[in-house]
């Protein structure tokens, strides 16, 4: 995704000039249209009305009036939305690094030919991400349960103290156990599917040359996939900061611990269905949506950089 | 591709430059260490679903009485499964139909989109074609559910809230199936292919069902799929669109059960959650093990560009 443009198909012919120039028309629109149209509604329109809807406020009296960017300096000030933020800002310092280095790992390995049994290994890593956030919550949860799950079984079995991972001390971690099982098969995937289209002759002259396994992986795979590592970064960073179907699915079993504004998107969510602060529920998206993309913006900017 | 390798490929005929299909250079060892670590991280991978298929053969005082990694002393899977089916006037079998509606017309229609625009942004030149793209990666970098709450207001005025259109037509626009198609549309179709077909009088309805569409079998198996899981395992549209029980994809419904136990007097029916988990995730696990050689050979058709 880091180029846009497809290569053009290769089509050096004798009149390229008519044919271009024929092609250059709105047929094209008969066939993209019904698409941007839906994209209209189901992107465009929301963001700006979302964008609308934050400059006004819901008042007892007067009702739905004009208040600038109001809803936005009492944000800046909400100490309730940036402990969100930096709870989901600490998940994803740790969580998107583990699961992201465990999934190159297995890509390197699958793709080393040094495997028995590889296209087992691969399917089954993968599998997972089939499974629906609400089912990988469900079971991860009732495993975690200290009475009746295997945290349980575990202590009564081997007499241990195992903490309980649904406290809040241990909540955080369990979602992103959660989160990294429900995803390392699928970067492993884009890892693998970008390792496999490196030109052979590339390890040949390698190791002709003498060079180890290490030094092939260093200095030819790495930099070979940086395009598919930055995107697959880009995408767990969005991922973490809309954290919300795990907590949601959690939070029966841990009440105490995973409070209604425990994420950012939790705390629009409550805001806006508990609350009915519709106005300041969409600043609150906006900003989180500014800062998503700032931070996304600025990997993949560190990421196009290093060592090109 | 850049590469850091010191010197200049040798062109001699050495043994070691036997033709291989894959590119394992110098065909290397196996290694037991190496899958050994490979099998600790399926065994990461399976534990659950291990766990979800040992416990939802028991019964619900069997959940709690019982070892969680081994079976109760009553074997209760067909019980369970019955009583999934028939619970609350079988409302599991409603949530069932309503995720195959999601699923045909929202990932259907979505995968229909994307092939169409895909095939435009390959073939065709068009004014405002740059656009188009720039606004959708954009727009992919927008998280989901910022955009929620405002979808939800904006269909509540509709009046499509709390029905099965809330949940489709956010389903039907798939930036990354647009992406996946666009590429794999570039490779797979031979332009001169598409002028011959014009040349010989075929319109671009035609050309497209006959010429293109063939060609684009794989991409069109793998976006598929992958819109179908999204549709499929979708909960946060549903959860804040969808207020009646009835038009509840499984997901939420799965969720509903499980928060049951919460409500005072709320009927525990945990081993009905797990079993209606179990039957939740298989027809997806299949469908990604029966069409393993289609996607996979899309995917890598899409990463060819990175």
């Amino acid at each position: 995704m880091t180029t846009l443009q497809p290569p053009a198909a290769a089509e050096p012919r004798p009149a390229p000039p008519p044919a271009k120039r024929d092609r250059r028309s709105w047929t094209g629109w008969g066939f993209i249209g019904p698409f941007v149209a839906v994209f209209a509604l189901v992107f465009l329109a929301p963001i700006a009305y979302s964008i609308y809807l934050s400059l006004f406020r819901d008042q007892l009296i007067g009702g739905n009036h004009f208040v600038g960017l109001d809803n936005y300096s009492q944000a800046l000030k909400d100490d309730q939305f940036w402990q969100a933020v930096a709870r989901v800002g600490l998940f994803l310092a740790i969580q998107v690094p583990i699961m992201l280095g465990i999934a190159l790992l297995v890509a390197l390995a699958l793709d080393s030919g040094r495997l028995y049994g590889k296209s087992f290994f691969r399917i089954t890593i993968f599998l997972p991400y089939a499974v629906p956030a609400v089912v990988a919550t469900l079971m991860w949860g009732f495993m975690y349960g200290t009475k009746y799950g295997l945290v349980g079984d575990i202590n009564e079995a081997f007499g241990t103290s195992l903490p309980d991972l649904l406290s809040p001390d241990w909540v955080l971690a369990s979602i992103g156990n959660i989160v990294t099982w429900e995803f390392v098969g699928y970067n492993m995937l884009i890892f693998y599917s970008a390792l496999r289209v490196i030109p052979t002759s590339l390890y040949e002259a390698a190791e002709i040359d003498g060079a180890g396994q290490w030094r092939i992986i260093s200095s030819i795979k790495l930099p070979a996939i940086r395009g598919a590592i930055v995107i697959a970064t880009i995408f767990s960073i969005i991922g973490s900061f809309q954290l919300f179907n795990e907590p949601n699915i959690l939070r029966p079993l841990a009440r105490n611990a995973i409070t209604t504004d425990y994420t950012p998107n939790f705390y629009t969510y409550s805001l806006s269905f508990n609350g009915q602060q519709h106005n300041y529920s969409a600043t609150v998206a906006i900003i989180m949506g500014v800062i998503t993309m700032i931070v996304a913006y600025a990997v993949q900017l560190r990421g196009m950089r290093k060592g090109a | 591709m850049s590469t850091s390798v010191a010197a200049p490929p040798a062109k001699s005929a050495s043994p070691l430059r036997t033709p291989r299909k894959k590119h394992t250079p110098g065909k290397p060892k196996r290694s037991l260490l190496l899958t050994g670590l490979m099998a600790l991280m399926v065994l990461y991978t399976v534990a659950p679903l291990i766990w979800l298929v040992i416990n939802s053969t028991k019964t619900q005082a069997g959940l709690g009485s019982s070892n969680g990694l081994w079976f109760a002393h009553d074997f209760a899977l067909w019980d369970n499964i019955r009583t999934t089916f028939t619970y609350h006037d079988g409302i599991f079998v409603r949530w069932l139909l309503n995720t195959l509606l999601y699923v045909v017309l929202g990932a259907g229609g979505a995968t229909l989109l994307a092939v169409l625009g895909g095939y435009a942004l390959a073939k065709f030149d068009f004014p405002g074609k740059r656009g188009i793209f720039a606004v959708v990666i954009g727009a992919v970098a927008v998280p989901g559910t910022a955009l929620a709450v405002p979808t939800f207001l904006m269909f509540s005025k509709m009046g499509l809230t709390d029905t099965p259109w809330a949940v489709i037509i956010p389903s039907l626009v798939s930036p990354f199936g647009l992406y996946l198609m666009w590429v794999f549309a570039a490779e797979a179709i031979p332009t001169e292919l598409l002028e011959a077909a014009r040349m010989d009088g075929a319109n671009e309805v035609r050309t497209f069902f006959q010429v293109a569409l063939p060609l684009l079998a794989p991409g069109i198996v793998t976006v598929l799929l992958f819109t179908t899981v999204a549709t499929w395992n979708n909960y946060f549209l549903p959860l804040i669109m969808l207020k009646d029980p009835n038009w509840y994809p499984l997901t939420l419904g799965l969720s509903a059960w499980n928060s049951q136990a919460e409500t005072i007097g709320g009927d525990v029916i945990f081993n009905l959650v797990i079993t209606g988990s179990l039957i939740t995730i298989i027809p997806l696990i299949a469908a990604f093990l029966f069409l393993q050689k289609y996607w996979q050979s899309g995917l890598a058709a899409g990463s060819v560009k990175e």
